[in-house]
């Protein structure tokens, strides 16, 4: 009777630790977010062209508003789609 | 005085001396009401993301320039009324901004302006894809 309480998987189980998530502006000392460079702002959509959400990301608070801004500019200026499919 | 900058774009059925005519006209407009024009930067013919009044390609021109508020709302009027122009922004450096600038006009002359004349690099792209991909996991 005690055996079968046992829980017994059929493969190992994983422990290995999730990589934290980090502000890749923060790390990288990056103060400004250019509207010019569509390729730099392209990391942050996806392939409908959408910003990608912090929790994603994992860009802080701060420099979200500032991608955002800058992804609206481009898109202002034709440099990104407002709406598409298979972006990338 | 204040920092500014501002990228326009025109229509591409103008011949290449039209164009240069428009980015003058608008250069003079600026320098007769006391800007200083500090960059000027063409991208030459570039493919729009969406189409903008039936046209998917256009000339872009990028300006940097110190001026009074005041010219701005003159500046976009003018923008409004000329029918070469499709599209413009014009934005306020902020010293983030202005830092960045500077330093990409000091490394203008090198690798930079050629990658806007020969448009997005494609390489890049697939970097960005794999990081991507990593991050969702």
């Amino acid at each position: 009777m005690a055996k079968q309480s046992e829980i017994r998987y059929l493969t190992p189980v994983s422990v290995d630790v999730k990589k934290k998530k980090y502000c890749r502006f923060k790390k990288n000392g990056i103060k400004y977010i250019d509207y010019k460079d569509p390729e730099f702002l392209k990391k942050f959509l996806n392939e409908q062209g959408k910003i990608l959400p912090r929790r994603i990301t994992g860009t802080s608070l701060k420099f979200q508003r500032r991608i955002a801004q800058a992804v609206k500019r481009a898109r202002h200026l034709a440099l990104l789609p407002y709406v598409t499919d298979l972006m990338k | 005085m204040n920092n500014y900058e501002t990228v326009f774009i025109l229509t591409p059925v103008l011949s290449d001396q039209q164009m240069k005519e428009a980015v003058e006209k608008f250069k003079n407009l600026l320098t007769e009401q006391g800007a200083e024009i500090v960059n000027e930067e063409n991208w030459g013919l570039r493919k729009l993301a969406y189409p903008i009044d039936k046209k998917t390609t256009g000339f872009y021109t990028f300006l940097e320039f110190k001026a009074d508020p005041s010219v701005i709302g003159r500046l976009e009027v003018n923008f409004r009324r000329d029918e070469r122009v499709i599209r413009f922004l014009t934005i306020k450096q902020d010293h983030f901004a202005f830092e960045y600038a500077e330093k990409r006009r000091n490394n203008k002359g090198g690798k930079k302006q050629e990658d806007r004349t020969h448009g997005p690099v494609k390489e890049t792209a697939k970097v960005e894809e794999v990081e991507l991909e990593e991050k969702e996991d």
